[in-house]
Formats: structure tokens, C-alpha cells, sequence
């Protein structure tokens, strides 16, 4: 018996297993994440792609589909607290956008401009600088984070190394790395890791080179993010 | 903790052998990781660098990861404290009390301060959330031994005996002394309990009749979300599993709640016979006892009644000497973090990690403790369980209303003549609850705590029910001469310390809020802010992950629904 649920009104098959994200994505129709990507394990933290299930808000990525049931995620109360959610994550880095390597192809600034999101809402908190640079290939400015955890995942999933873990509690949760004084550079990370093309932002950048694809060609300066991360979805697929 | 001393070491050069010993106990289980690091903590008074490698190396876990875990809780620190390590309660109650000007006072007489360890490396002083001490309010924690109803000459003789190297062990017991504070007895704390007695009737009449009797008692999860109990432990022993599980949640973290403390100090047996019951009833083999860690001194008590009752045959194997009724009980110990109050972030934190509460589904029910199917119920329901197993359902169902069945222990504190231990029937009216404990010229009490409601005087005739005002443990009162916005901060500011930080609403939320809040406080908040906190409350409300995000935007949402006067910029009107 096939199953299917509605989302906007519209029929979305699912097969056994299959979270709400997974089958929206597999059926072509986009819904706002930061910290889920398909293939890893289901996450929930950035908390984006909030939908309602029957009335109830939940997260799209790590909700089980269900049978029948009607799920609605394109509304003004949710596309508004969407818009609302990535203003935080604004507010909570350092978010340098003009002058970031992956403006552009930068997932937190192209999901910004899909929920509406052109200036600064909160006050920033502005922490300190924190910025590592020392490995050979790659830099972490920690300050660019938003703690989705993927990099997390990617190390330990399909690198098999556990570079990565957070650490602390509450707004003082940080990215950690994990070697004996807690240098990138004193770790097993590679630049061939998946770890390291994985980060949706501007957090995990490689060195010796930038701005090679100028701004103008970038990800997504030449499809807006619903069609540019569908697209690859199809890719994926094939 | 050193039982010659009390005091922990300063010399780190036995730490590899005894880190060793340490996971030797365990079996090397890494899910044992917070014990281990509380323990090395009691002995050294932190980690030491040179425990977090051996661990990493023993227990095949990345350093990184051990030290995630160390800066999550509030009782774990990376670098040396003091010898004596003073932490004061730092709830409102405390605060009302007069502790920010005792904390002051013993600061400048120490010469040290806040929250460093003093130069010479003898004491550290520095606040922490409630610590279950609210009747005994302003209270603090020496080496994990509370300190009681302090005041200006306790802070002196504390300072003396401090700065005399007096082993804690030896400072006067007045210095520690808690009362029961029992005030208002109904049908639960009228009468001792009989051990043994919820045993004998679970095997005379059969698992299935006692789980009939708790429903017709209507016994719901005194811990909060007010589950029924029955219908729990019989989802547990339905769903198909190898082991199962019982946990007790004695992670009491409520800001002004210390029923459980009580509980736990004076009816141990009632308890441990409740979680044993459960154990039977479920078929689980083994319980575990979460303690949080500002009742630590309140495990070597528990240790006593568990050795006691397996000698009296109530645990372990053969339990009253029948054949495969084996169950027994362990404790383990938390580390300072509000969130492990949460049924998931308590599993978490019982298996060794940072205390982040868990996608739901699965439920603890059918996935919890190593995966298996647990029951997680609050110390007031295993002890009020026990009751319920001996005397009946019908006799616990001739108090309360209809949908809340039954008594229920409060917590009060505050404002008030007679702060403690209230048992009352479900049902009755703040108002009467503000009459029993002696409070006059009351302007606001805060029920269940900083996550529950706030109730102004107009609303004093509500009930204290499931039907109405649904009630926790703690009933905290604010006299007219209180400030209504330094409530309100305090709680602001305890829900960003306790934030566990997973989700980007309540981990960022909870911080602007407390910002907006401490700029409302000052007068200095203008109506663009008012309009944010109205949309922080939003999004957290319905974007977050668990109930804490869901809840702590409540204090500031009520008080400005409540008291709109409060919240005008000085140089503007609303």
C-alpha cells in the first residue's frame, strides 16, 4: 500500500522509515534547514525546518513521516519564525558576509534571503575572536559556527576520527577539537576529510586560496537556495 | 570524599593509579564517565589534565569529548578549587534573604573572589542555583555539605573556622542542622511506613491488582507533565525487551522545591520500596537512583537503607524470598545541570554525556536507559506508590478533586511565617495555602517554580489542580515590600544558565531575553524591545525542542500580561 502525507496541500509519497524532510526532499519540494543533510543522521537542533504535523510543530528532519496526515510548512506563522530563528544565529556570531570566502555559497546567508531576512534584528552578542590556524590546509574561525553539528557527524560517521564534539552548556556551547592541546593542526584532520567540505557556513575554510569562483558565479548567486539544494538533491539521486 | 578529611587532595601525583583503580570498578564502561569524573572531582577537587587523558585512553573516548562533558556541569571544573569549596544557593528565596550581602561579607573576610580560588588555594566561594534549601533560606554548600539559615555570625564563625584549617567534618553540626519542617499532614505523612509492607501485598495479590488499585488511586507523575503512573509502568512492561529499567529522578533542580529532599532524608524506605515495586510489577531488574549533586551528602543515607533492605530480603535476589524476584538499586550522581530534570537529558547524563534531551520519539517507554524500555517516575510518586500498594486506591482517592486524585506535598518558601513541608488534598485555593504557612500582605506567589505560573493577588481564589493551576513541588511568596522585576530577572537569567544550548531558540533566546529583561529592569526598555520579547517568547514557545524552551520565556510573558505598569520606559508612556 503506498503511503503519502500533504504538505501545503500537496501529495508527497513516503516509504517506511522515511522523516517528513526526506520525502519533501526526494518529492522536489524544499523546506528551510541549516543543519540537516541527507545521507547523515537526523539532527534537530537548528530547529529550521519547523513545520505543523497535525497541528503540532515539529522538526521535519527528525519526525517519522505519517500516514494521512497533513503537514504544513509555506505559512506566514512559520515562514515568520523561520525568519526570526536565522536573525539569532545572526545575532549570536559574527557574521561578516561582505568579506566571508563563502558568501555566496553560504547556506545561513542564502536560507536568509529565502526567509526574508535583509538586516539585523537583535542586538549582537558580539564574543571574543577565536580563530584557529593551525593546520597546514584548513582554518576555523569559531565565531562563524552555528552549531549544527555536521561536521560532527561527518568525522565521526564517515571519517571514522572524531575531530570534532561540542562542548560547554547553553550559550557557551562550543565547537571543540579533539586533540592533546585542542589544535586543528595536532589532530587527524585532512583536507580530503568529509569533515572538511561539509560545513554549511563559513567556519571550516580552506587556506592558500580564495575568492577563486568570483562572487557573481557562487552557488547561490545563480539559483536561489530551494532550487540550487533540490538540484544537487536530484544529482545525489541519479 | 575523603572520610578523614573531608578536604580534597592538592597533589596530583597519584592521579594515574587512582584514575585507573576508578575504571577498573566500572569494567571500563565509558556510559560510566560522569561517575567517574564526580569522583575524581570529590578527590582533587577538579579534573586534572593528566585524569582527562588517562580516561580518554582507558575508556577509548576522544579528550575533547571528556572535556565537553566537564564544562557542561556546573560542579566540574577543569582547573584546581579551593580546599573548602563554598557554593551559595543563589535562588531568589536566598537572594530575598539577604545571601548577596552574606556572600559580600564572607568574600571580603576570606579575601577572595567570586568563583576564583583564593591564592593560597584554600577556598573558593562562588553561587550556584537552588540548592533544595529554600526553607532553610540564605544556605550554601561546603564540600557538598549543606550550610543552614545563614546570617551575619554564621558567615564569622565559618571564616574562622576556614581560615583555621578546620576539617569540614569538624565544624559544628548547628552549622548543618535541617529540619523536617512538616507543617500539614494528610493521608501520606500521617503515619510511618511499614517496609516491606507494599511487597507483601504485591505478592499476596499479583502485579495485575496492584496496578488496578494505582488507577483507581489516579496517581499521576508528581515530577511535572503529570502522566499517570499505571498507565506507564504497564506501557513499560508491555513493550517487548531483554532488560528494562526503573530510574528515579532525584534531580530536584526547581528553583524552591525540596519535597524530594525531604522525601529523600526522611522516607527513604517508602521510596525504595516504590522504585522496587515498579521494578517487579515492569520486570525490570535494576533501578537507578539519580541524585543531584547538591544532595550528595544525602548518599551515604541511601547507601545505608539499600544495604538494610538487602539484608532484610526487600532487594536483591529472591526478593521475601521469592524465586526470580530479583531487583536492586544504584545510585548515581549528577553534576549540577537543571536540564537532567528532563526525562531524556537524564538518560543522557546516566549514560555518561552531556545532558541534552533526546528527539521524542522514541520515548523512555519504549527506548531510555542503554535503549531499553524505562520507567522514569519523580520521588513523590515511587513513595507515594508505596502508600497507595499498601493501603488501597479507595484510600487514596478520598482526597482531591476529580481529575487530581489524592494529596500532594508543596514546597513553600518565601514570604511567610512557617516556610517548609505542606501535605494537602489537591484542590484547595491559594489562597488557604497562603493562610496555612502564615503569609500576610502578599503580592505574588510563583507556583512550580520558574517554569510554572505566576499568580497575583486578584487570582488568589485559583486551585491548585490539574483542572486549574497545575502544581509542582514548589510554591515560592512575595511579600508587598518585593519587587516583582527582580523575580522576574532572577528567572530570566536562571533559564539562560540552564539552557543546555542544543537548539538555536532556546539557546539564543534565553539570552536576549535576559538581556531585554535586565534592560526592562532599569527602566530603560522601549517599546521596540517589548514588541521582541513578545516574538522571542513566540519563537521559543513553538520552535523549541523540550519543555525548557517551551517554558522559559513564562516569567517575563506573565509578568507583562500581569503587571503591564512595571513595564514602561522611563522616558516614554506607554
Amino acid at each position: 500500500m503506498k503511503m503519502s502525507f500533504t504538505l501545503d496541500g500537496k501529495s508527497i509519497p513516503f516509504k517506511e522509515g522515511d522523516t517528513i524532510m526526506d520525502a519533501a526532499l526526494n518529492a522536489g519540494e524544499y523546506i528551510p534547514h541549516l543543519c540537516h543533510e541527507p545521507g547523515f543522521t537526523p539532527h534537530g537542533s537548528c530547529r529550521l525546518c519547523l513545520v505543523s504535523l497535525d497541528g503540532r510543530n515539529i522538526s521535519a528532519c527528525t519526525q517519522p513521516a505519517v500516514d494521512g496526515s497533513v503537514v504544513e510548512s509555506n505559512t506566514e506563522s512559520i515562514n515568520t519564525i523561520r525568519r526570526e530563528l536565522v536573525a539569532m544565529l545572526f545575532a549570536e556570531g559574527v557574521h561578516i558576509c561582505p568579506v566571508c570566502e563563502k558568501s555566496g555559497s553560504c547556506k545561513l546567508q542564502a536560507v536568509a534571503y529565502h526567509v526574508g531576512l535583509l538586516t539585523p534584528r537583535y542586538t549582537q552578542f558580539n564574543p571574543p575572536g577565536r580563530l584557529d590556524a593551525s593546520h597546514p590546509d584548513m582554518i576555523i574561525d569559531f565565531n562563524r559556527c552555528i552549531l549544527c553539528e555536521l561536521c560532527v557527524r561527518a568525522s565521526r560517521d564517515t571519517d571514522g576520527k572524531r575531530v570534532f564534539s561540542l562542548s560547554g552548556r547553553g550559550i557557551e556551547t562550543s565547537l571543540v577539537i579533539n586533540s592533546e592541546n585542542g589544535k586543528l593542526g595536532d589532530s587527524l584532520f585532512e583536507v580530503t576529510d568529509k569533515a572538511a567540505a561539509i560545513c554549511p557556513v563559513g567556519a571550516i575554510l580552506p587556506k592558500h586560496k580564495g575568492y577563486e569562483l568570483p562572487i557573481g558565479e557562487r552557488r547561490y548567486d545563480i539559483s536561489a537556495i530551494d532550487d540550487a539544494d533540490l538540484k544537487s538533491n536530484r544529482k545525489s539521486d541519479e | 570524599m575523603h572520610s578523614a578529611t573531608n578536604m580534597p587532595r592538592s597533589d596530583t601525583e597519584n592521579v594515574i593509579p587512582f584514575v585507573d583503580s576508578l575504571v577498573l570498578s566500572t569494567n571500563k564502561r565509558a556510559d560510566h564517565l560522569l561517575q567517574l569524573l564526580v569522583e575524581i572531582q570529590q578527590q582533587y577537587s577538579y579534573v586534572p589534565g593528566k585524569a582527562i587523558l588517562r580516561l580518554a585512553n582507558q575508556l577509548g573516548l576522544p579528550a575533547s569529548e571528556i572535556r565537553g562533558v566537564i564544562a557542561f556541569y556546573s560542579f566540574l571544573y577543569p582547573v584546581p578549587q579551593g580546599d573548602y569549596q563554598i557554593h551559595f544557593s543563589d535562588n531568589i528565596i536566598d537572594r530575598m534573604s539577604g545571601s548577596e550581602a552574606l556572600i559580600q561579607n564572607l568574600r571580603k573576610r576570606l579575601g577572595v573572589s567570586l568563583a576564583e580560588p583564593r591564592a593560597d588555594g584554600r577556598v573558593t566561594v562562588s553561587t550556584t542555583s537552588c540548592i533544595g534549601m529554600a526553607d532553610h533560606a540564605p544556605a550554601a554548600l561546603v564540600n557538598g555539605y549543606p550550610l543552614t539559615k545563614l546570617d551575619p555570625q554564621r558567615i564569622d564563625r565559618i571564616a574562622e573556622l576556614v581560615d583555621n584549617s578546620v576539617p569540614v567534618t569538624e565544624w559544628p553540626s548547628n552549622l548543618f542542622h535541617v529540619s523536617s519542617n512538616v507543617h500539614r499532614c494528610d493521608l501520606l505523612l500521617s503515619d510511618s511506613f511499614e517496609s516491606g509492607s507494599a511487597l507483601s501485598q504485591l505478592f499476596e495479590t499479583g502485579a495485575q491488582k496492584l496496578l488496578e488499585e494505582l488507577t483507581i488511586s489516579g496517581l499521576r507523575g508528581r515530577g511535572g507533565a503529570g502522566f499517570q503512573t499505571a498507565q506507564k509502568w504497564k506501557m513499560c512492561r508491555d513493550t517487548d525487551a531483554s532488560e528494562r529499567y526503573v530510574i528515579c529522578n532525584a534531580d530536584e533542580g526547581e528553583p524552591g522545591s525540596f519535597k524530594d529532599r525531604f522525601l529523600l532524608e526522611t522516607n527513604a524506605d517508602a521510596l525504595i520500596e516504590g522504585i522496587t515495586l515498579c521494578g517487579l510489577i515492569t520486570g525490570a531488574q535494576k533501578g537507578l537512583i539519580y541524585l543531584r549533586s547538591e544532595y550528595r551528602y544525602l548518599k551515604q543515607h541511601l547507601e545505608e537503607s539499600l544495604t538494610r533492605r538487602r539484608t532484610e530480603g526487600l532487594l536483591g535476589k529472591s526478593i521475601l524470598a521469592h524465586d526470580g524476584a530479583d531487583f536492586d538499586i544504584e545510585i548515581h550522581l549528577g553534576a549540577g545541570a537543571y536540564i537532567c530534570g528532563e526525562e531524556s537529558a537524564l538518560i543522557e547524563s546516566l549514560e555518561g554525556k552531556r545532558g541534552i534531551p533526546r528527539n521524542r520519539p522514541p520515548y523512555p517507554i519504549s527506548e531510555g536507559y542503554l535503549g531499553k524500555p524505562s520507567v522514569v517516575n519523580n520521588v513523590a510518586t515511587f513513595f507515594v506508590a508505596s502508600w497507595i500498594a499498601t493501603r488501597g486506591g479507595d484510600w487514596f482517592a478520598t482526597r482531591g478533586t476529580t481529575e487530581s486524585i489524592g494529596t500532594k506535598l508543596f514546597s513553600i518558601s518565601g514570604d511567610c511565617q512557617h516556610p517548609g513541608i505542606y501535605e494537602f488534598p489537591f484542590g484547595l485555593t491559594i489562597r488557604e495555602l497562603l493562610d496555612a504557612c502564615g503569609a500576610t500582605e502578599t503580592r505574588a506567589v510563583q507556583v512550580t517554580g520558574p517554569a510554572g505560573n505566576l499568580v497575583l493577588e486578584d487570582s488568589f481564589d485559583r486551585r491548585l489542580c490539574y483542572e486549574d493551576l497545575p502544581a509542582g513541588g514548589s510554591f515560592m511568596i512575595f511579600n508587598k515590600s518585593r519587587s516583582l522585576l527582580d523575580v522576574v530577572q532572577y528567572f530570566s537569567d536562571f533559564f539562560a544558565h540552564e539552557s543546555c544550548g542544543f537548539c538555536t531558540p532556546c539557546r539564543v533566546g534565553t539570552s536576549l531575553i535576559r538581556d531585554l529583561v535586565n534592560k526592562a529592569h532599569h527602566g530603560n526598555a522601549t517599546r521596540q524591545d517589548y514588541e521582541q520579547l513578545d516574538i522571542i517568547a513566540e519563537v521559543m514557545n513553538s520552535s523549541s525542542r523540550c519543555g525548557l524552551g517551551h517554558t522559559a520565556s513564562r516569567p517575563i510573558m506573565q509578568a507583562m500580561q500581569q503587571a503591564p505598569d512595571l513595564f514602561t520606559h522611563q522616558g516614554e508612556k506607554r
